[in-house]
């Protein structure tokens, strides 16, 4: 994978992640037109498209688009899986997850993808470790960042 | 100074702004507060800064005010700090700045933590943003984690290594040893990002895939615990066990069976076992049964698994959802040449997905339909694309006219199914064929004698709904110009005739040249086929009135015409019916497809290139007026031959100019002679020109060197005449984008005569990769100096280029 982004309806970006080295300005162009060309997609069509060199791989959840840039050889219907696994991911972590506790909570949404993925490809395939070591490494922190309790399931703002 | 807001805090109010420049100032406010933060170098709040400084950079603002910070915050002991400071520098730090490299210490440092998670944090960190230089310090202590027994440790230096590896790729043999033992692990996700580095290996080194071939067995035996293994809550996705990693291992399988016979056989069996048995109901075990198709396309399999593989494809068209058909389309496009038979097969449900809604599925079912047209199938496929043409999106119509067109030329059943066929095309998508199209059909048209008045009636009617189509337009005024007899004797065979008088194809023609919706190409033929059935028709008069009128017309072209067949009309009526006589059946030349060439159809290009001038004179060589072959044409005689132009008087020693001035205001006073070869060059011998066996000894020379394109010329004495040289011209394009449309001609002073055979192509690849060449032949019996001007016109990058130039550099041999 060479990056992922989600960005809601409107087009703003909620989360990036890029496994290639590219300058600021670059990484705002290509997320500018990607998000563009994806919101200009109608309902009825498929999930993958051709941009640029790249294969893109893209699926709606609510309100938050989550977009995938694959090389050639990847496989477009893994991908799915890939993207349906860190949505199970997030779901479970924060119990029945929606765009707020993405926005608000962004730095641990990085957290569990980085526990999922690394370097683009997934290091773990088993969804229960993966929350295993994002909660046990939550329990390393000293300081609560946004002043919030870190329980599964219970979000309160500080 | 009071406590920096929470994070929370500050989203929840940038939230609050209204208008994006009340955001821009709740920014620039908390953007000034974090920077006199970090000013003062407060620990205590520094992580909290630096992740609404992480929030503010998601939004677009410029954070790299906050690079140090981040650095700072990796350096420190605790937790928070870390993972926040390694969030940072991922989201903020650039490889190509050097500051990325003050990182690489403390990553050192963090890799030999005692808490996994903080060696974690680091692995992850320079897995995803590592640059060269620190990989290459680093690698050390990445294939010392490689070989931990900590497999939450283990799994992640596996992926970093494959990071290293493709950012320094001398580093991958280091790492060799470690791989041992990776795919005797338990765990699945050591598994999967084993898989994944030995993938890595195998796709850059050739001796490291001739080293893991003898993985294969291991490989195949976990693919069969898999599938085999009863339900693993752990890992199972809607009934498979791991999907993830029973994709990631037939990759690397096909990886490791392509072009070897005995690592294919190995894993036939299991291939054959997961293409049967795996659950097709959800896309999870679909997305297996794509890796599974593609690894048996590219390995040594047998024949009964690739049927067996595409008849997996066969299904995925079947199914609802339109990402499996998408992706079974592509791999059908992908093999439809290796496995033709089999794709052929399931035709018909490739047709059924041209009537697809999504546009990347139609396009793909519409290039799949052209690749499986054969002449079993033309008529059931043509039906289906010619429906398709009707319905499809303007943006398919011109690829999918020249499919058709093509099509029909290699398998037309008939020449009247395919004259139909083209008709078809023409009245519903004419306005999308392309131009080159025009001259393709017309040859075409021309070709089948006995449909002539079966066209011409046709396309009458069809002109007579609709004139808004140029394409069709064009090729039906031609029709009407070169047949309009036939269509008026009503003579059709193939369907009732139609009455049609004089008058009311005069009409016809006179309406397309008055309508606003004719472009000026398609005025040129409606006026030349006008002038043509002043031989055809009884209604000259007419005629006459309708070319006089045009003498005046503001277009230049159109004016030129009409003055032009006035002439006709007046000075040379002796020669106006050998000048319009019917069209012989013209040379095929070199199959260029759609893109064929204006020089091919040579003689025979009806664009008006040929009635436009006055017929050639030609002349003994001793004659003062010089003939002047200016166009280059096929070399084969037909009856009605290149139309050279014709050149008054001048004086002598001067070059004349190419195609300008054909002013008919000077008579020659020489008899007309009836067009044929002339017969002192090279009689009767066909296209081919001679040349001696060995070199003249006469050296090359660069004729022409501007704007990319180069022209050579060599030289060489004809066998025949010692009088006579033949001249090959080289022209080389060195530009990235090709010329197309190349016409070379060439003027020589007027005691020279000259002959110009047919190019090899019209088209000049780019990048100097594949000269065109032209030759050339020179008559000089006065053995004067040669002196050429040459002209060249082409398209290069969507526009016309033109350019005169002289040429008086030919080497003395040349010419004496």
């Amino acid at each position: 994978m060479q990056f992922m982004l989600l960005f809601s309806r409107q087009g703003k970006l909620r989360l990036q992640k890029w496994y290639v080295p590219l300058s600021d300005k670059e990484k705002k162009k290509i997320t500018r037109e990607l998000v563009q060309t994806v919101l200009a997609r109608k309902p009825k069509m498929c999930s993958f498209l051709e941009w640029r060199d790249l294969k893109i791989v893209y699926k709606r959840y609510a309100s938050l688009y989550f977009c995938c840039a694959i090389e050639d050889q990847d496989n477009e219907l893994i991908t799915l899986e890939i993207i349906h696994r860190y949505v199970e991911l997030l779901d479970k972590y924060f119990g029945s997850v929606c765009e707020l506790d993405i926005i608000f909570n962004f730095e641990k949404a990085y957290f569990i993808l980085d526990e999922f993925l690394l370097g683009g490809e997934a290091q773990e395939t088993s969804k229960k470790n993966v929350l295993k070591a994002i909660e046990q490494a939550d329990l390393l922190q000293e300081v609560r960042l946004g002043g919030g309790l870190f329980f599964l399931g219970f979000n309160s703002f500080h | 100074m009071p406590a920096p807001i929470r994070l929370r805090e500050l989203i929840r109010t940038i939230r609050t702004a209204r208008t994006q420049a009340e955001e821009r100032e709740m920014i620039q406010k908390e953007s000034a507060a974090i920077r006199s933060s970090f000013r003062e170098e407060d620990n205590t709040y520094r992580c909290r800064n630096v992740a609404k400084l992480l929030y503010m950079h998601m939004l677009g603002y410029p954070a790299h005010f906050g690079q140090l910070e981040c650095l700072k915050l990796i350096a420190s002991q605790k937790f928070t700090d870390k993972r926040i400071g390694y969030l940072g520098a991922m989201l903020l730090l650039d490889e190509r700045q050097d500051v990325h490299l003050l990182m690489t210490n403390c990553i050192k440092n963090d890799l030999n933590h005692s808490t996994q998670y903080v060696q974690g944090l680091a692995l992850c960190t320079l897995g995803c943003m590592g640059s060269s230089e620190m990989c290459r310090d680093l690698a050390g202590e990445v294939e010392k984690l490689l070989k931990t027994s900590n497999s939450y440790l283990r799994k992640k230096a596996a992926l970093c290594a494959v990071h290293v590896i493709r950012k320094v790729p001398e580093l991958m043999e280091m790492f060799l040893p470690a791989t041992k033992n990776l795919l005797s692990e338990k765990n699945h996700g050591v598994l999967h990002t084993s898989v994944v580095l030995l993938t890595e290996m195998c796709e850059r080194s050739p001796d490291m895939l001739s080293h893991f071939r003898k993985l294969v067995p291991q490989l195949v035996r976990i693919l069969k615990n898999l599938i085999m293994s009863g339900y693993s809550p752990e890992h199972d996705v809607s009934g498979i066990s791991d999907p993830f990693l029973q994709v990631r291992i037939l990759r690397l399988l096909r990886i490791l069976g392509k072009g070897d016979d005995d690592s294919s056989e190995a894993m036939n069996d299991i291939l054959a076992q997961v293409a049967t048995n795996t659950e097709t109901s959800k896309n999870v075990g679909n997305a297996i049964l794509y890796e599974t198709v593609l690894t048996i396309m590219d390995i040594k399999s047998e024949s009964g698994l690739r049927v067996l593989a595409i008849n997996i494809l066969g299904r995925f068209l079947l199914n609802n959802d339109k990402n499996i058909r998408y992706v079974a389309l592509t791999s059908l496009l992908k093999t439809v040449q290796t496995d033709h038979n089999a794709v052929q097969r399931h035709r018909s449900t490739i047709v059924d997905c041209l009537k697809d809604l999504d546009v990347s599925i139609k396009r793909r079912a519409m290039e799949l339909s052209f690749a499986l047209v054969n002449g079993n199938n033309i008529r059931g496929m043509m039906k289906e694309l010619l429906y398709f043409l009707d319905s499809c999106d303007p943006e398919f119509k011109a690829d999918c006219a020249s499919g058709i067109f093509l099509a029909a030329e290699k398998y037309a059943p008939s020449k009247r199914w395919h004259i139909d066929t083209i008709m078809r095309v023409l009245t519903t998508a004419g306005s999308y064929v392309r131009d080159d199209c025009v001259p393709n059909l017309i040859q075409l048209i021309t070709n089948s004698v006995e449909m002539h008045a079966y066209t011409v009636q046709r396309l009458y009617k069809a002109l007579l709904d609709d004139i808004s189509q140029q394409p069709f337009v064009q090729v039906s005024s031609w029709c009407i110009g070169e047949y309009g007899d036939l269509l008026v004797s009503g003579q059709c065979e193939e369907e009732d005739p139609i009455q049609v008088t004089e008058d009311e194809v005069l009409d016809v023609l006179e309406g397309l040249l008055a309508s606003n919706l004719s472009s000026p190409v398609t005025r040129g033929y409606a006026l030349t086929a006008v002038m043509k059935l002043s031989t055809r028709l009884s209604s000259v008069n007419r005629i006459k009135k309708v070319v006089s009128i045009y003498g005046s017309s503001i277009d230049v072209e159109l004016q030129q015409r009409a003055v032009e067949y006035n002439a006709l009309f007046k000075k040379y009526d002796h020669m106006r019916c050998a000048l319009l006589e019917r069209m012989p059946i013209m040379e095929k030349a070199a199959a260029n497809g759609p893109t064929e060439t204006v020089q091919t159809n040579g003689e025979a290009e009806p664009a008006g290139l040929e009635p436009k001038h006055p017929p050639t004179i030609i002349q003994p060589a001793n004659q003062a007026n010089d003939l002047l072959d200016l166009l280059g044409g096929n070399d084969v005689v037909p009856v009605i031959s290149t139309a050279p132009a014709m050149k008054p008087a001048s004086a002598g020693g001067e070059l004349l100019d190419l195609l300008g001035g054909l002013s008919l205001s000077a008579p020659t006073p020489a008899p007309p002679i009836p067009m044929s070869q002339p017969p002192f060059l090279l009689d009767g011998l066909s296209s081919q020109p001679l040349f001696n066996d060995i070199a003249t000894g006469i050296p090359p020379m660069t004729a022409y060197n501007k704007n990319g394109l180069k022209i050579d010329f060599t030289f060489e004495r004809s066998n025949t005449n010692p009088n006579i040289a033949i001249i090959t011209i080289h022209a080389a394009n060195s530009t990235e984008a090709e010329m197309t449309n190349f016409v070379f001609q060439a003027a020589v002073p007027k005691t020279f005569q000259l002959q110009l055979l047919s190019p090899s192509s019209s088209i000049i690849p780019a990048l100097n990769q594949g000269p065109v060449t032209q030759v050339i032949k020179v008559l000089n019996p006065q053995k004067q100096q040669l002196r050429m001007r040459i002209k060249l016109t082409y398209n290069h990058k969507g526009s016309p280029v033109q350019d005169l130039a002289e040429v008086n550099n030919f080497p003395p041999q040349s010419w004496q």
